[in-house]
């Protein structure tokens, strides 16, 4: 790629004005890759598993986004507990969780936007962890929650 | 990239939903709304008709949608008089966010706020970035689901552009 080639030109204008404009916000944001592999769980698994317990059992369903994502689609039976890219999501977790004893199975979803880009997820994680909690699950949405769950057939739900 | 239609399959599994809205194709009409922009003024889609719309579904907590928008104020004013007009649909909680961003770095075109209703009419926004190409008729004739290939998506809209206005 050389400064002459068009996608070249897209390169170097996008990351010129991502630096000028948000520099500091994108450094702030945790990598969705920081959450390790063995806490993660994909969309065909948590939809099996959800299928196959009893509600009494489910484990907590969080899904720790944004509000005009959730309020258009989310799993049956999760709460909004976002967006925790922000201090006041943060805190909205923290909140949530905290009378629940450490060992509550947990699992936590965005997809907002492809895995590599999301803002909010591994921030979630992070927070859970620092709480103590044991039984953390990510649900791991690749390119986002349309793609990875809803068109695949999994039951979603569109009211609170 | 361009999505294709769908699988029935996956048509009669979104009946057993709780009520998802279908994702708009490829070949349906956009559905019109008016919506003031950031600044108050009134934007309304069919207000449009004429004209290619490239209509982008974005949020300033998206970092593939930021690094699309230089893309589309670079070419708002390249392809304006050709017939092309760009619109956003910001689906950030917080307008404040949206003006903060702008007002450092102005787009070329008009910015919306968009919300869970607006989203499902448009069969369901659950990803960003989202852009559809709107013909002059106001029906989608390219939907880009993801961060784009934006090479590609500059030569499919000359092509439009070169097809339908001159």
């Amino acid at each position: 790629m050389t400064p002459q080639d068009p996608k070249s030109r897209y390169v170097i204008a996008a990351a010129w004005w991502l630096v000028a404009a948000l520099g500091p916000a994108i450094s702030a944001a945790q990598p969705a890759e920081s959450v390790p592999a063995a806490s993660l769980i994909e969309p065909l698994a948590l939809a099996s598993l959800l299928k196959e317990t009893p509600a009494a059992k489910q484990p907590l369903l969080l899904q720790v986004g944004f509000r005009k994502l959730y309020d258009q689609a989310h799993i049956p039976g999760s709460e909004y507990a976002g967006p925790t890219s922000t201090p006041a999501g943060l805190d909205a977790l923290r909140e949530r969780v905290a009378h629940l004893p450490k060992d509550a199975a947990i699992v936590i979803y965005c997809g907002c936007c492809p895995w590599s880009h999301c803002p909010n997820i591994a921030a979630a994680y992070d927070l859970l962890q620092k709480l103590g909690f044991t039984r953390v699950k990510v649900l791991h949405v690749a390119e986002n929650f349309g793609s990875d769950w809803v068109d695949k057939g999994y039951a979603t739900a569109t009211q609170p | 990239m361009i999505d294709g239609p769908r699988l029935a399959t996956a048509a009669a599994l979104s009946l057993l939903m709780c009520g998802a809205a279908q994702a708009l194709e490829v070949g349906e009409r956009a559905p019109d709304f008016t919506r003031a922009d950031l600044s108050g003024r009134s934007v309304t889609l069919s207000a449009y008709r004429g004209k290619l719309l490239l209509l982008n579904f974005w949020a300033t907590w998206c970092a593939p949608c930021r690094e699309e928008l230089p893309a589309f104020t670079r070419w708002q004013k390249s392809y304006g008089a050709d017939g092309l007009q760009v619109i956003g649909i910001s689906m950030d909680d917080e307008i404040e966010s949206v003006r903060q961003l702008i007002a450092r770095h102005p787009v070329s075109y008009p910015i919306v706020m968009g919300d869970a209703p607006l989203g499902e009419r448009f069969g369901g926004v659950l990803g960003l970035p989202l852009t559809l190409l709107i013909d002059a008729e106001g029906r989608v004739v390219a939907r880009y689901q993801g961060a784009a290939d934006l090479p590609a998506m500059e030569t499919t809209l000359r092509k439009l552009l070169a097809q339908r206005y001159h």
